[in-house]
């Protein structure tokens, strides 16, 4: 993970830090969002489970902006609201305008491969009609757009010059799938989430089942625990587990391991707010923390977490300077 | 199709064999007719690797052409080599066309060009020098006072102000065209801030994805050195002392139609791409916001116009400028290209006076002549165009006069009787120039591979010296029989290839 300390230290203009955060953030967005769906499409019980497909806006925390525009959540309302409505801030229209935007603005900055996929991937997402999200199409479209989002990841992995801009690049995806993690987990912990009695244990069970495939977790969950779901052990492993790419513990580290590559290597001196609050963060995220908390106390835990997330990036963007 | 080996090392004994150009195959029906064509060069000696390109065109089906055609547009659009058009709310992203048929300058065409432009940079260079001190030029009566002073482009706050190697004009556009003799002949001179120099090299990168087949063997002389050359020009008028100088770029903003342009300079030098607000100054110096603070900027090549610079010199309104920065740029802190000012050197009315002007600092001829122009201020001058009006092309010169101006072979009589009148009234507003007929080039265009007009804008960068990128932006008028280039009249661009 060592990057080689640079010939000459090349600044990184603070407008230009943020757009990278930003532009991280908005791709990882969509990869999550087209997650969501698409596991949602698969474990629903029909296109009309609206207990399902209801999970989504508050997921994002846009139910009152969705219920503005649906009576229903449907496949077709909550795919038309994610995919298609170019008014919703959290649509994957808006996420990859935003992204490209960001990328526009870097352009100078970052590679040409990334800059050409991001356009690419751009002119796909804005050509999606209403016909993505019919049945038969719904599942190819969430696949388009996740495997898009894994394509921008493989090129800046391969591409992306490793300096200032690539740790605040890093930095935003890490924030970002955190942030994520913790709205997922949120579906089945949060008090509106669906209750279960007990005799509808394999309903509940599929539920589990879709939530860790959504975080592309569900073969590590099951190497780890490979008897049935219990439910505080699922978020021990979402939040806690540092071999889980996705977990939030694994994320808040590397976030961890950037700032302090760029306090050390590149004299940003001002990120001792946000890595304080990052140990803070830290200590909190680790198994038995969170198996202490038991499944009443994880939501407002949950809600904590986001908030120190966007307080975190907060942080960041402030010793910018802008 | 690729061309094997076998044919490139065949390319002497070929020329050598074939006396005249007839264009054939995909070229079947071109015929430039009284133009001067850039590739069958009428009346001039073939030239081996024209005849060889000829020959591989024609080679070509017409199929293979369209979809090379049509592969380069989509390339084009998806890499983002384009300019953003606003109407309304949407932005829609255009691209320059590109003609995939590229024109070829010769090395005897571009030792000309090349000696040209240096020798029209260096004296628009000592004409600024002299405008801005003692005013020679205009104590000598070589150019009117009124003209240079009364110019939008002069700028009283440069009078005095000393510049590193007296070079006002970094980067200069000189728009060149060829007339049915063949005779490049200079048509307009940019020296402010002039666009299109990201075109010239990637369309190179797009013949090589595209066109390589065509190209192989071909001695063309690279494009790609013009960002090392732009960034070791920026790093020569840096201030004194300042050992490894920060150059930036300073664009209007992601906004700007030329915004693309922006981004491949910034992106060629390996330099920060920023925008006013990313720029303050302080104590006298420049600084740019960066992650770790303030930090020193030594060179600013600005794609602003100089009324958005500075708030506090010029337009108050400006929000795209840096407040300050002139008076730091006065007091030797930073460095500017191109210089404020420059601006009333490229104007129509002081391009009249060009040869005399080089005549005037160099005691030598203009190798790039002018197009023929009569300023009709002068008695001769204006017998001559009272005489001619209904063949020639009359401007106004400055911009105040607003009189628009005539197309001869295009007005009727009654307004050619009026314009006459509105000469006769004041003749020191006008300059008279001969209808142009710009050379062609074969063109892809839905009838198949025709003759179309171009001209050519070459890039000079000055520091210390004079380079000049060899290559240049080659335009293209799509339409037929027009001879306007401009991109927002349907024109497009070529490559230029410049052969070694």
């Amino acid at each position: 993970m060592d990057t080689l300390p640079t010939q000459r230290a090349n600044p990184l203009i603070s407008r230009h830090a943020e757009s990278t955060l930003w532009l991280a953030r908005y791709m990882e967005r969509i990869e999550n969002q087209a997650r969501i769906l698409d596991v949602t499409n698969t474990f629903a019980r029909d296109a009309d489970d609206t207990q399902n497909w209801l999970s989504i806006p508050r997921i994002n925390g846009d139910l009152a902006a969705f219920l503005k525009k649906h009576a229903q959540a449907t496949q077709r309302s909550v795919g038309e609201f994610y995919l298609l409505d170019s008014a919703n801030s959290t649509s994957v229209q808006v996420c990859i305008g935003a992204a490209r935007e960001n990328a526009r603005t870097l352009r100078a900055l970052i590679s040409t491969e990334m800059w050409l996929q991001i356009n690419v991937f751009h002119g796909m997402i804005r050509a999606l009609t209403p016909e993505a999200i019919m049945a038969d199409h719904f599942t190819t479209v969430c696949t388009q757009l996740k495997e898009g989002v894994q394509e921008h990841t493989g090129v800046t992995e391969g591409t992306l010059y490793r300096d200032q801009a690539w740790h605040f690049y890093m930095i935003g995806r890490s924030l970002e799938r955190a942030d994520q993690t913790t709205r997922l987990l949120d579906t089945r912990f949060h008090s509106l989430a669906p209750q279960f009695a007990a005799n509808d244990a394999d309903l509940d069970a599929g539920h589990w089942n879709a939530l860790l495939r959504a975080a592309a977790g569900y073969q590590a969950y099951r190497r780890e625990h490979p008897n049935g779901y219990v439910p505080m052990e699922v978020a021990g492993f979402l939040l806690a587990n540092t071999a889980f790419p996705r977990s939030v513990g694994l994320n808040l580290a590397q976030i961890e391991w950037h700032l302090t590559q760029l306090r050390t290597r590149y004299g940003l001196r001002r990120m001792g707010t946000a890595l304080e609050r990052l140990e803070d963060l830290n200590a909190a995220m680790t198994y038995p923390n969170v198996l202490s908390l038991g499944s009443d106390k994880l939501s407002p835990f949950l809600d904590f977490v986001q908030g120190q997330i966007a307080d975190l990036h907060g942080d960041i963007v402030e010793t910018l300077g802008l | 199709m690729a061309v094997g080996m076998s044919q490139v090392q065949s390319l002497a004994g070929q020329s050598q064999s074939q006396t005249s150009l007839q264009p054939h195959g995909a070229m079947k029906g071109y015929d430039p007719g009284a133009f001067f064509c850039e590739m069958l060069r009428q009346g001039a000696d073939p030239d081996p690797t024209l005849t060889l390109l000829m020959s591989r065109l024609a080679a070509l089906p017409l199929d293979s052409l369209r979809q090379r055609a049509t592969q380069a547009e989509r390339d084009l659009l998806e890499r983002g080599i384009t300019f953003t058009v606003y109407s309304d709310a949407t932005a829609i992203d255009r691209i320059l066309p590109f003609d995939l048929i590229p024109r070829v300058i010769t090395p005897q065409e571009w030792q000309q060009i090349e000696t040209g432009v240096v020798q029209r940079v260096r004296a628009l260079n000592m004409f600024l020098y002299d405008i801005y001190h003692d005013r020679k030029v205009l104590k000598d009566r070589i150019v009117p006072e009124a003209l240079v002073l009364g110019n939008s482009g002069y700028c009283e706050a440069m009078v005095g102000f000393d510049v590193p190697f007296n070079t006002y004009v970094h980067i200069c556009g000189t728009d060149i065209v060829r007339d049915e003799k063949g005779v490049f002949r200079v048509l307009e001179d940019n020296a402010r801030t002039p666009s299109g120099v990201a075109y010239v090299v990637e369309n190179r990168h797009m013949s090589l994805r595209v066109l390589s087949d065509l190209m192989t063997g071909l001695r063309v002389r690279s494009v790609d050195e013009y960002g090392l050359r732009l960034h070791n020009a920026m790093a020569d008028i840096a201030p004194e002392g300042v050992a490894d100088p920060q150059v930036v770029v300073l664009s209007p903003g992601i906004f700007n139609s030329a915004y693309f342009e922006h981004v491949f300079l910034a992106r060629e030098m390996g330099i920060p791409l920023v925008e006013g607000r990313d720029l303050t100054v302080e104590n006298g110096k420049v600084w740019m916001r960066t992650t770790s603070g303030l930090a020193p900027v030594h060179t600013i090549y600005r794609r602003i116009g100089d009324d958005f610079l500075d708030p506090d010199a010029f337009n108050p309104d400006s929000m795209l400028g840096v407040r300050g920065l002139i008076e730091a740029w006065r007091r030797g802190s930073v460095a500017i290209a191109n210089a404020v000012g420059t601006g009333v050197a490229d104007d129509k009315a002081i391009y009249a006076y060009m040869p005399r002007i080089i005549k005037y600092y160099l005691s030598e001829e203009p190798i790039l002549p002018n197009v023929d122009t009569r300023i009709c201020a002068e008695a001769d001058a204006l017998a001559y165009t009272l005489d001619h009006l209904h063949e020639l092309v009359v401007k106004p010169v400055a911009e105040s006069g607003g009189y628009g101006l005539l197309i001869g072979p295009h007005a009727s009589k009654a307004e050619l009787e009026e314009f006459r009148a509105r000469l006769k009234a004041d003749p020191s507003n006008y300059i008279s120039q001969p209808t142009l007929k710009l050379s062609v080039s074969p063109t892809l265009v839905p009838d198949g591979v025709r003759p179309r007009h171009i001209d050519l804008r070459p890039f000079a960068i000055t520091g210390k010296d004079t380079w000049v990128l060899p290559g240049g932006l080659t335009r293209v008028a799509l339409r037929e029989g027009t001879l306007v280039v401009n991109s927002s009249q349907g024109g497009g661009s070529k490559d230029t290839w410049v052969l070694a």
